[in-house]
């Protein structure tokens, strides 16, 4: 009897390894903002005796300056960065698929109006939208997530727009138009569905990029208010002692960087997933 | 020239082998012209890219011989099937715009044939000698042009003419005629007889028995990878002796199967007319800016009748489909359906109307939800509570396939869907675009079979599209002949088909190569 091999044998990680690490990190990430309370002790709780203290065993990520711990500080933060990054992506993804549904079933000029206004949206980088915002609407963050929200609905408003020239040419579209259908059913039971495909893809990715725009306003003074722990506002707050004791502010930023990388891993897994199903 | 004994070609892949070709034998003479007949999946194409060394990427080709020109091809390397390919055979393909590189002119691409096979002399000149002698009028400013510049026809007739450059005794032409109308067909057709009267030698392959039937001297019958039948064109086709063949002369619509079926024996009745008008337009004209795309047309469509509605690409037909269906507004002209207005209604007024006027498109898969299953498709289509299962049966699909999603279905499958949906709010006038064109020979009878049974038995009126008079003139009632956008013709269909009045008719009847035509 001969075996044949059509591999070698040799022992491989497995194929989707990476993504199984950003998963697993992302659920992590995940338990940390449903029960903060889990994971650390209170990030307000003050020391005077142990300030700007390196990391210990006693405090994983050192003390800052008021002697606060800064690991409960970033499991805390957490909540703050993701509520605000996950509120603002649903915002952002809400209105941009009615915005853009709308312009790919409205008449020409008005679509033709709704498209230059995504044009025009998108032109400005993001912080800077936002911060034209908050310069209006004032700081705090509720402010943070419509700012962030109005910047990048024009991500899932266009692709939602080009969907929605496919879908209503289509021909299931026309069938049913011939049983009678009235318009709103006829969007609501196969225009919405079938414009919505690429659209969760985006919105993974993009909750990465709303967790850096958050972090990036909160360090600019424009989100969440001290004391409340929140990534961005650590890093700022942070940054007098950088030379003394970097770990206040370089840790909250390594777990922020790790979370939009492991969004960003698992955003093109799927995406590669839809691309290869409709492909 | 082509001696071929027990060709296998197989497509392995990791988890089942596609055997595509499963031991035939081919021999091409000098000077006769041979065809390949098979449907879709029967590996005709495979076996004629094989002889040029195109299998495709990971073919296996095993044979027990295999000679080109009197040489063991077996052993051929790319460079001596660089040598076979335009030297010693040409190869036509179907799709010019897609054979036919975008970037370079007609010229460059002829050009380049003449180059590789190392043609002395002046290339440009010889260039424009084999447009003229394939027929493209004006050689010299057609090789200036790109390929998306041309007619369908004009490229079918410059991917001839890369293909003869290099003096090829052999010439392969795999569906060159499918994507061209009739009349453009019947021009090709007579070029490839051009060639063949000037002594080379002609591979055919196709799947239309009728075009098939024109031209060549032996026709070899493909199914499933194997020859089932092989003999000269006339004895084969008028007393095919396999099964499959009848099956396929059989199916073949054309006047001489009117009130026949198709995919077996036996009648279909033929309700008398009542003269009740389910449709009637009249002057409808559609105009965009300036360019009129139908003009003046009048239909009339009776309870129960078919009417057929026949033209070339271009002619308006889809377009007057549109019109009657009510998505686009016409410029001028009214429709009335079932005795009520119908255009210049708006939209809330007709939707009550609307299920008493179905569609059957060309390509039902696009007509389906892509996230819907067979049962939500049909179900959509039904009043409240209305069974699927019934109607699924009628077009004579199983109920097994309720759950499926319609990528997992065939085409005829597909369209037998497609017609369940229809028949589902009980229409009395179905609009049938092309519902039949992208079928094989066996399932286009199977369709049109169920097509004749569902007016015989319902008294459902069809207005019925189609670019093949062989069919229209199997299913129709009436037809109406269009042509740039107006009716040039229209009456029963045996008076027009029989004795056309209009020159456009009169060419159009003379392009169609018909089975009875070429036999006797």
């Amino acid at each position: 009897m001969t075996l044949v091999l059509d591999r070698p044998l040799v022992l491989r990680p497995p194929r989707y390894a990476g993504f199984l690490v950003a998963a697993g990190f992302l659920v992590l990430m995940l338990a940390v903002v449903l029960v903060p309370g889990l994971f650390a002790g209170d990030p307000l709780a003050a020391d005077p005796m142990h300030v700007l203290e390196a990391p210990s065993t006693a405090h994983w990520f050192g003390t800052d300056q008021l002697g606060r711990d800064v690991f409960d500080r970033v499991v805390h933060g957490a909540r703050h960065s993701l509520a605000i990054a996950t509120a603002a992506t649903l915002l952002a993804v809400v209105a941009g698929v009615l915005l853009g549904m709308l312009a790919g079933l409205a008449h020409k000029y008005a679509d033709e109006a709704l498209a230059r206004s995504f044009d025009a949206l998108s032109a400005f980088p993001l912080i800077l939208l936002a911060l034209l915002f908050i310069a209006i609407a004032g700081p705090g963050a509720l402010s943070l997530v419509v700012a962030i929200g109005i910047a990048t609905l024009p991500h899932y408003a266009r692709v939602v727009r080009a969907q929605t020239f496919v879908v209503r040419q289509a021909g299931y579209v026309t069938q049913a138009v011939a049983f009678g259908r009235s318009r709103l059913r006829l969007v609501l039971r196969h225009v919405l569905p079938n414009v919505l495909g690429p659209v969760p893809v985006i919105a993974v990715i993009g909750l990465g990029e709303a967790i850096l725009a958050a972090a990036g306003l909160s360090f600019l003074g424009m989100g969440t208010q001290p004391p409340s722990p929140e990534w961005g506002a650590m890093l700022s707050e942070g940054r007098n002692y950088l030379s003394v004791a970097p770990w206040v502010s370089v840790l909250p930023g390594v777990v922020a960087t790790l979370t939009v990388i492991a969004l960003t891993v698992v955003g093109r897994h799927l995406q590669r997933r839809v691309e290869g199903r409709l492909g | 020239m082509i001696a071929i004994r027990d060709l296998h070609v197989t497509f392995p892949h990791r988890r089942h082998t596609v055997e595509a070709v499963r031991g035939i034998d081919l021999d091409i003479e000098p000077g006769e012209c041979v065809a390949i007949v098979g449907e879709s999946g029967s590996g005709k194409s495979v076996t004629a890219r094989t002889l040029v060394g195109l299998a495709g990427p990971g073919a296996v080709v095993r044979s027990a011989k295999f000679e080109v020109d009197g040489r063991d091809a077996r052993a051929f390397g790319p460079e001596e099937w660089r040598r076979v390919r335009g030297g010693f055979a040409g190869l036509v393909l179907q799709d010019a715009l897609v054979s036919l590189d975008p970037l370079r002119t007609v010229g460059a691409e002829i050009g380049e044939v003449l180059r590789v096979h190392g043609h002395r002399g002046d290339r440009d000149l010889r260039v424009r000698d084999l447009l003229a002698t394939v027929h493209v009028p004006e050689p010299e400013r057609r090789a200036r042009q790109h390929p998306h510049q041309l007619s369908g026809g004009l490229r079918q007739r410059a991917l001839i003419a890369s293909a003869i450059a290099a003096g090829p005794p052999l010439l392969i032409a795999d569906e060159p005629t499918t994507a061209l109308d009739v009349t453009v067909q019947a021009q090709i057709l007579a070029l490839l007889g051009e060639r063949r009267a000037a002594g080379e030698t002609l591979l055919l392959i196709s799947h239309d028995l009728a075009v098939v039937a024109r031209l060549a001297d032996r026709v070899l019958v493909m199914r499933d990878g194997r020859i089932v039948e092989s003999g000269g064109t006339a004895s084969l086709l008028s007393a095919p002796s396999h099964p499959y063949t009848q099956e396929l002369v059989r199916a073949v619509p054309s006047a001489a199967t009117r009130g026949r079926r198709l995919s077996e024996a036996g009648v279909v009745a033929a309700p008398e007319p009542s003269g009740d008008v389910v449709l009637e337009a009249r002057g409808l004209t559609k105009r965009y800016g300036r360019h009129t795309v139908v003009d003046d047309v009048d239909v009339r469509v009776g309870r129960g009748e078919i009417v057929g509605l026949v033209g070339e690409s271009g002619s308006g037909k889809t377009t007057v489909a549109q019109l009657l269906f009510g998505l686009v507004a016409p410029t001028a002209g009214t429709v009335t359906f079932e005795g009520e207005a119908w255009t210049g209604q708006p939209e809330r007024r007709r939707r009550a109307r609307r299920r008493h006027l179905q569609l059957i498109s060309q390509d039902p898969l696009s007509s389906f939800d892509p996230r819907w299953t067979v049962r939500k498709i049909v179900a959509e289509a039904l009043p409240r509570g209305g069974a699927v299962e019934p109607l699924l049966e009628r077009v004579g699909l199983g109920a097994e396939l309720l759950d499926r999603n319609p990528r997992q279905l065939s085409g005829g499958q597909r369209q037998r869907v497609a017609i369940a949906r229809a028949l589902a709010p009980r229409p009395s006038l179905i609009i049938c675009d092309e519902p039949v064109s992208a079928l094989d020979v066996s399932v286009q009878a199977q369709v049109l079979d169920l097509l004749a049974d569902i007016r015989a038995t319902d008294g459902t009126a069809m207005l019925f599209i189609s670019h093949d008079l062989g069919v229209v003139h199997h299913l129709a009632d009436r037809v109406l002949v269009m042509h740039d956008g107006a009716v040039v013709e229209s009456g029963p269909v045996d008076d027009v088909f029989h004795h056309p009045r209009h020159d456009y008719t009169r060419e159009l009847l003379a392009a169609v190569p018909t089975l009875e035509g070429e036999i006797r």
